[in-house]
C-alpha cells in the first residue's frame, strides 16, 4: 500500500541477489519536478544481466536506467541521471505537462 | 552503498524501526542514522531530523555537496482497543490519511466483520491480542471502550512498548479513577501523565464521528511534532 512497503520490498530483493553472488546496481528517484510518475525514493535494482526489479517511472526511462546501471555495475562508479518523462506517459496520466525526474545510480559493494 | 549497510537497513526494517541514509552524491559514500541516534555536532541534524519526521526523501545540500537523504521509516498504524462507534467512524479517517487501522475488541458482538469491514479485527482480549502486534514507536493506541476490564492492560502496555501515542476515553472523573488504579500498578506518575485523555482535541466534539475526527486529528498531530534524535 505504502511507497515505504514497495521500497522496502525493493531493497530485499537487492540483499537477496547480492547474497546470492550477483553483481548489481541500485537506482533511486532523488528528485521530481512536475507530474513525476515515482516518488522521491523509489527504487529500481539491476543486475550485470539487465535483469530489474522495481521501478522509478511509468516504465518510461527504466530502458536507459538499466543500460546506464550495467555500466555502473562494470565501473563502480555511481552517476546521477536527469530525464525528462516522456510527453506519451504524461498524457497517458491525464497530465498536459511533462516532468522532470533525477535518478541516482550506485554500484551495491561488497 | 554497500552490502553490509543494505543488510542493516533491512533488519531495521523487518523491526519497524527508522532509518535514514545519508548518501553523498558526488561519490556515494553511505551512512545509516537509525532513529534515537545521538546527532549532537552532525552537521545534517535538523535536515536528518526532519526527515525522520515527515518520512520523507530528498536531496539537501551538504558540507561537501549534494546529499540525498532516504528516509525509511515504517508507515504508521493506530491501534484502537473498542470495536465501538468512534471506532467505526474512524476507519474511513484512518484510510483516508493512509495509515493502519487494527481494532481489538473481547466482546464478539461489537468485534464482527459486519460492523468493520476491510479492517484488521481482533475478538479476543487486548492481553491475547496486543503481544503479538508488536506495538512501536510507530504505533498509537487508542482505547476507546470505557471498560477498565479493557482499557487498563492495553494503556499500561502501550506506554511501556514506546507507543508515540497513547489515549484514553472518559471524563475527568474518570481519568482520576483510572489513575488511582494505574499509577503505583504499572505506571509512574510521569507514564500516566502522558496518556492524552480525555482522548482527541477538545475541539468541541459532539457525535462520534466527530470525536473520531478529533482523536485521529490528535494522533495525527503527536506524530508529526514529535522529538526526534534526542534520547528519550
Amino acid at each position: 500500500m505504502s511507497r515505504q512497503a514497495d521500497d522496502g520490498d525493493v531493497l530485499a530483493i537487492a540483499e537477496t541477489w547480492a547474497k546470492a553472488g550477483r553483481r548489481l546496481a541500485i537506482a533511486t528517484v532523488v528528485e521530481t519536478w512536475g507530474s513525476a510518475p515515482r516518488p522521491v525514493g523509489s527504487h529500481l535494482v539491476i543486475d550485470d544481466e539487465g535483469n530489474f526489479e522495481g521501478s522509478v517511472s511509468g516504465g518510461c526511462v527504466e530502458g536507459a536506467v538499466v543500460s546506464e546501471a550495467v555500466e555502473v555495475i562494470g565501473d563502480s562508479r555511481p552517476r546521477l541521471l536527469s530525464f525528462g518523462v516522456a510527453d506519451e506517459t504524461a498524457w497517458r496520466v491525464g497530465l498536459s505537462c511533462g516532468g522532470r525526474i533525477r535518478i541516482y545510480v550506485e554500484p551495491l559493494t561488497a | 552503498m554497500d552490502l553490509k549497510l543494505l543488510s542493516t537497513l533491512n533488519g531495521l526494517r523487518r523491526e519497524r524501526r527508522a532509518a535514514v541514509v545519508v548518501t553523498r552524491l558526488a561519490d556515494g559514500a553511505a551512512r545509516l542514522v537509525t532513529e534515537g541516534d545521538d546527532l549532537a555536532g552532525d552537521p545534517l541534524r535538523a535536515e536528518i531530523a526532519a526527515a525522520f519526521r515527515s518520512g520523507r526523501s530528498g536531496v539537501v545540500a551538504g558540507p561537501d555537496g549534494e546529499v540525498f537523504l532516504a528516509a525509511e521509516v515504517p508507515p504508521p498504524r493506530i491501534v484502537a482497543v473498542g470495536a465501538v462507534h468512534i471506532s467505526q467512524a474512524m476507519v474511513p479517517i484512518v484510510r483516508a490519511i493512509g495509515w493502519d487501522l487494527v481494532v481489538v475488541d473481547p466482546r464478539t458482538a461489537f468485534a464482527s466483520p459486519e460492523r468493520f469491514p476491510g479492517v484488521q479485527l481482533h475478538a479476543d482480549w487486548p492481553e491475547t491480542v496486543l503481544p503479538g502486534l508488536a506495538l512501536d514507536p510507530y504505533t498509537a493506541l487508542a482505547a476507546v471502550t470505557h471498560d477498565p476490564k479493557i482499557d487498563d492492560f492495553a494503556l499500561v502496555h502501550a506506554v511501556e512498548r514506546g507507543c508515540f501515542y497513547v489515549g484514553a476515553l472518559g471524563s475527568r472523573k474518570t481519568n482520576a479513577r483510572r489513575r488511582e488504579r494505574l499509577v503505583g500498578s504499572g505506571l509512574t506518575e510521569a507514564d500516566f501523565e502522558a496518556i492524552r485523555a480525555p482522548i482527541g482535541l477538545d475541539i468541541g466534539a459532539a457525535s462520534p464521528a466527530e470525536i473520531a475526527v478529533a482523536v485521529v486529528a490528535e494522533i495525527i498531530e503527536t506524530f508529526r511534532r514529535r522529538t526526534i534524535g534526542t534520547p528519550s
